[in-house]
């Protein structure tokens, strides 16, 4: 019987050594991966049924400072389920996406998406700043190779852009880093919190706001989001799949972790600032998203003004309100990590289908790609958080936290994002009742939207385990984190 | 068999089916027949047990964890059951309707699929046991509703669908700020007969006039109060039996219902009159009965009459809960049936109209009574009883009505339920005259299905209008007997009123 | 003036340098040698404000500072691999189009 807490090397060493196998490997790499996805995703729940509470492990028997530190309490639980459904999902859609002519690049996504999932799970875990650091770099790296696979002119120019801006994001976290670590003599997030609630220097403001500032930047917040629809967009769906649900939530999780712990006695007057700016991105990329007419278009947007809810929130956490938001803002980044996985997936099935990308070419297909369309109406439904999805769920505690304060802007606002959000999905899925056009005939199976629907499912399966999940939160809720 | 897993069967045998159909392929025609009629059995069954329990007094609940602090609450009581019962019978009625009605049409199985759906979402609003879930199934009724209004997936059947959700949203949001706030003055808000809010301290009595306008503003877009009923005539362009569906079983009976369990079951209708809020509420409801009225006068075609006679006649179920007093409460929630039964034969005619010769304007029905005089007699029975002629349900509903303005001292009532009662005459006796008494003068638009000796259309056609009718005439005659919906009202306006 | 605040100025003002060449210049070579500067000026800040122990130097800066190299290498290395791509695929390394604007709009 092997400790518990060797869950979480595992769980990293595990993806990532199966992304060097996947490298090598040709014929075999199709089930060499499907394994792997139903044992990663088993550890995840096995760590999932630990119920919460904070694991540690030191890598190596290496103690922190030089060693690495790895942690896992509820909310990292959470999101690590989170992305092995999603990494898994991606990953049967892209075994069926990529097939003939571009196989190819099925071989590249392959290792590509099991180094993101390492990735994405090692930042999950991260116990320390430069861990955190590292991590979110390795993310970025992947993220603009991922974003590049099509090797097409537009593609590369996305991927480019968004490595310029991200490269960017982090030197700007790296030197809030330095000034963190200059001003408190450690990394440990844990000892930084006792460190910078004892005594919280003016240079420490500096520090957060270049930390938090270069994540908004990476994590696409209004109005720093104009790399994300080209570079979402413009990717293979699959990749959008992974890109939105996990990337941008990576950092979205990086700035909540600080917030309630090292950084938590300095967010005092930060906290409005990127509640005005959630607002509107949520009006803003909800707006853009109802003009599109490239359907991948409007789901990237969506993820823009998906993005604002949750920086929103971060205005909400405080006061009576706090344990609500926090629950709400878990909750919301699980349930639009589910839902816009799903959403790239269906409309990369439908583009499949309809030969097009315009919202136009989609008639008829609610009889041709029932599931593709029914992945995108239930997904639809959870990101407008109408029950019982987890969408809902996550936007009725964000609601109450806003009651909860006082906060009667930041309600209507979310309110009436959820309106924004059932108008452009209305649009997209309207189309689709529309009688076929008689010479549109792409030959394409049920698969991919299959497996859309498969990941929709869950969003809105986990609107009736909100309980349980809560469950796993109660801890991090209570305290804060850390202290 | 416990208390929760009847409930869980009750409200899920049809969203069990809903899924079974959509698995199933397009052709199935037998497999998906027998599902549809086995799970409204066994939903009709599973209610027929529940009523002998709450007939002994007992209240069925079940609570399942949802949200902090807002459970999931089934529980059958008098007045949900009302409810329930009536969609669940019409439900199977409507859907041998819907059988022979899209027989050889497309996508047969999308629309049953969503058809059971809405069913589902319908039983969960009738057993809601507290407002959270009440909430839930009735975004779910709005989403499951919607591809049915689209169904014919034409431009026009889209721009209705559009202005259906752009509604009905807009509703949910309303209503859901309504829980929302609600929830944070009581915490969880769970049905209970003569209310739950009169425990807040006075000190509150603004906030809740607040809260009763959000709340019955929501469920108000869909029980089509005007100005809020823009969307129900455009959804005429739906077939027949989603029609018969929106008007007669789910979504604007729902929004009434949702108005008597408001005003009953959470401020309690005594809290409420002592608010003020009933008033206005009154007069809300006697503009949209004339209003409907008056606008169903000038309307052309066949649906589209009927469709605004809808917002005349469900605004009698509103009225029946403003006018304070047991006699007018047993009027509007013996309407909810009433209308219900009524005005569902009255669109299984007007479909077998379309579907058997294409009509649908009102001047094609000349000398229709001689083609089709089964159909024709059903409509007939249909229309007195939305006048409210002796002998028919729509008598006892007005009556009962009547009597309760009488009661609450509201003399204005009794001439808007006369007024009403000519206009209702004066736009459904020319159709009759039309329809028996003239001859016809042009051949009929189409004839989808040719006469035959001794049936006028097809037998699945012809079976659920006449089924309606007879209970409709039955409703009217036998008004006391036991388990009669009069009798029904009486029970739970009993439990309301109780001290 | 001690050394160590020395380096930390001088790492600030590279820092500077190099968000400023990378916000004005489009050719992706020249923002890949801003971005480099950029991240020069990190280490050197982070070196200077490492809490020092006199004579020792500290580990865990070095440390640091030794894995961010590694990091700005690879993120290098992809971008010329990327440009690279872009630029026999046909497209313009200058990423001076319009929407490109929005991207320099990051913070101060």
């Amino acid at each position: 019987m092997i400790r518990s807490d060797a869950l979480l090397p595992i769980l990293v060493m595990l993806p990532l050594s199966l992304a060097l196998l996947l490298l090598l490997s040709g014929r075999w790499g199709r089930f060499l991966s499907l394994a792997g996805m139903v044992l990663t995703t088993a550890l995840a729940a096995l760590l999932l049924s630990h119920g919460g509470q904070p694991l540690h492990h030191a890598m190596g028997g290496w103690p922190a400072p030089l060693g690495i530190g790895l942690r896992a309490d509820g909310l990292a639980t959470l999101m690590v389920m989170m992305t092995a459904l999603v990494c898994s999902a991606a990953l049967i859609y892209g075994e069926y996406w990529f097939d003939g002519a571009k196989a190819e690049q099925g071989r590249q996504f392959r290792p590509l998406a099991w180094l993101l999932w390492a990735g994405v799970n090692a930042l999950l875990l991260a116990d320390d700043l430069f861990n955190l650091y590292v991590t979110l770099e390795l993310l970025t790296l992947l993220a603009a190779g991922l974003a590049a696979l099509m090797a097409t002119q537009a593609a590369l120019t996305a991927a480019l852009r968004y490595l310029m801006v991200a490269l960017i994001a982090s030197t700007a976290f790296l030197l809030g880093v330095a000034l963190l670590y200059g001003a408190t003599g450690t990394l440990a997030l844990e000892l930084i919190s006792i460190r910078v609630a004892a005594n919280p220097q003016p240079v420490l403001v500096v520090a957060m706001a270049l930390m938090v500032g270069g994540l908004a930047l990476k994590a696409a917040l209004f109005p720093l989001h104009g790399w994300l629809p080209p570079a979402h967009g413009g990717a293979a769906p699959p990749v959008s799949a992974l890109l939105s649900a996990l990337v941008v939530k990576a950092s979205f999780y990086v700035v909540l972790r600080l917030w309630m712990g090292p950084l938590a006695p300095l967010t005092g007057g930060v906290g409005p600032v990127l509640g005005v700016l959630g607002g509107m991105a949520i009006v803003w990329g909800g707006w853009q998203a109802l003009r599109q007419h490239n359907l991948k278009m409007v789901v990237a947007y969506s993820t823009v003004a998906q993005m604002g809810y949750l920086f929103l929130a971060f205005d909400l956490l405080q006061g009576a309100g706090y344990a609500s938001a926090l629950n709400g803002m878990v909750l919301q980044a699980v349930a639009h990590g589910l839902a816009k996985g799903a959403m790239f997936l269906a409309a990369g099935a439908l583009v499949v289908a309809a030969g097009g990308y315009r919202v136009d070419q989609l008639q008829g297909m609610a009889s041709r790609q029932p599931l593709a369309v029914t992945a995108l109406a239930v997904a639809g439904i959870s990101l407008a958080g109408m029950p019982p999805t987890a969408g809902f769920a996550g936007k009725w505690l964000l609601l109450q936290a806003a009651w909860l304060n006082g906060q009667w802007l930041w309600l209507a606002v979310m309110l009436a994002g959820s309106l924004l959000t059932a108008s452009y999905l209305l649009k997209v899925v309207a189309v689709t009742f529309l009688p076929a056009p008689v010479a549109a005939s792409v030959g394409c199976g049920q698969r991919l939207g299959g497996v859309a629907l498969m990941l929709a499912l869950l969003a809105l399966l986990a609107g009736f385990a909100v309980m349980p999940m809560l469950q796993l939160l109660a801890p991090v809720a209570t305290t804060g984190g850390w202290l | 068999m416990s208390d929760a897993a009847l409930l869980l069967i009750t409200v899920s045998c049809s969203l069990v089916g809903g899924i079974v159909i959509f698995l199933l392929p397009e052709q199935q025609r037998g497999w998906r027949t027998a599902i549809n009629l086995g799970a409204a059995l066994i939903k009709i069954l599973c209610l027929l047990l529940i009523v002998g329990a709450v007939l002994n007094g007992q209240v069925l609940s079940v609570r399942l964890p949802f949200l902090p602090g807002a459970d999931l609450v089934l529980r059958a009581d008098a007045m949900s059951l009302l409810f329930a019962i009536l969609s669940a019978l019409l439900w199977l009625v409507t859907t041998i309707y819907a059988i022979g009605y899209l027989e050889g049409a497309p996508h047969r199985r999308r629309f049953f699929g969503f058809f059971s759906l809405c069913v589902t979402a319908t039983m969960g609003i009738a057993l809601a046991g507290n407002l959270i879930t009440f909430f839930l199934f009735y975004e779910l009724l709005t989403l499951t509703t919607y591809p049915l209004v689209v169904h014919r997936g034409t431009p026009k059947a889209l721009a209705a669908g559009r202005r259906y959700l752009a509604y009905t949203l807009v509703g949910g949001v309303v209503l859901l700020t309504g829980v929302l706030w609600l929830q944070q003055l009581l915490g969880s808000v769970d049905f209970s007969h003569g209310g739950v809010v009169s425990v807040l301290a006075d000190s509150h009595r603004p906030a809740l006039v607040a809260i009763f306008a959000l709340l019955i503003g929501g469920v108000a877009v869909k029980a089509a109060v005007v100005p809020l009923h823009g969307w129900l005539p455009e959804a005429m362009v739906a077939p027949a039996p989603v029609s018969a569906l929106l008007h007669a079983v789910a979504v604007v009976k729902a929004g009434a219902f949702g108005v008597v369990r408001i005003c009953y079951d959470v401020f309690g209708i005594e809290y409420a009159a002592s608010l003020g809020v009933l008033q206005p509420l009154a007069v809300m409801a006697g503009v949209t009965i004339l209003w409907g009225s008056l606008r169903a006068l000038v309307q052309s075609d066949l649906k589209r009459r009927l469709a605004y006679s809808t917002i005349s006649q469900a605004s009698y179920i509103i009225l029946g809960v403003a006018l304070f007093g047991p006699l007018a409460t047993i009027g509007g929630l013996v309407h909810l049936v009433h209308q219900g039964i009524m005005k569902i034969t009255l669109f299984f005619c007007a479909g077998n109209y379309a579907e058997t010769l294409g009509i649908h304007a009102i001047d094609q029905l000349d000398g229709v009574g001689q083609r089709m005089p089964l159909t024709t007699v059903a409509f007939t029975i249909g229309a007195l009883g939305m006048i409210g002629v002796p002998a028919t349900a729509g008598f006892v509903s007005k009556w009962y009505l009547g009597q309760g303005a009488l009661a609450a001292d509201m003399g204005w009532v009794l001439w808007l339920l006369l007024a009403s009662s000519l206009l209702n005459a004066a736009y459904f006796l020319p159709l009759l005259h039309r329809a028996w008494f003239r001859v016809q003068r042009q051949p009929w638009p189409e004839e989808h299905i040719p006469r035959r000796p001794g049936r006028e259309t097809s037998l699945l056609l012809l079976l659920p209008p006449l089924v309606t009718a007879l209970s409709v005439v039955m409703a009217g005659l036998w008004a006391g007997a036991p388990f009669s919906p009069l009798v029904w009202a009486q029970l739970i306006t009993a439990l309301e009123y109780r001290p | 003036m001690t050394s160590a605040l020395g380096y930390a100025i001088a790492g600030a003002l590279l820092v500077a340098m190099g968000l400023a060449a990378m916000l004005l210049h489009h050719h992706l070579v020249r923002r890949l040698i801003a971005f480099n500067i950029m991240g020069g000026g990190v280490f050197l800040v982070l070196l200077g404000l490492a809490p020092g122990h006199g004579e020792q130097a500290d580990p865990v800066a070095q440390a640091l500072i030794l894995t961010g190299i590694v990091v700005a290498v690879a993120a290098t290395g992809l971008a010329l691999a990327l440009a690279r791509r872009l630029h026999q695929a046909g497209g313009d390394v200058r990423l001076d189009h319009p929407s490109s604007r929005e991207d320099d709009d990051d913070q101060k």
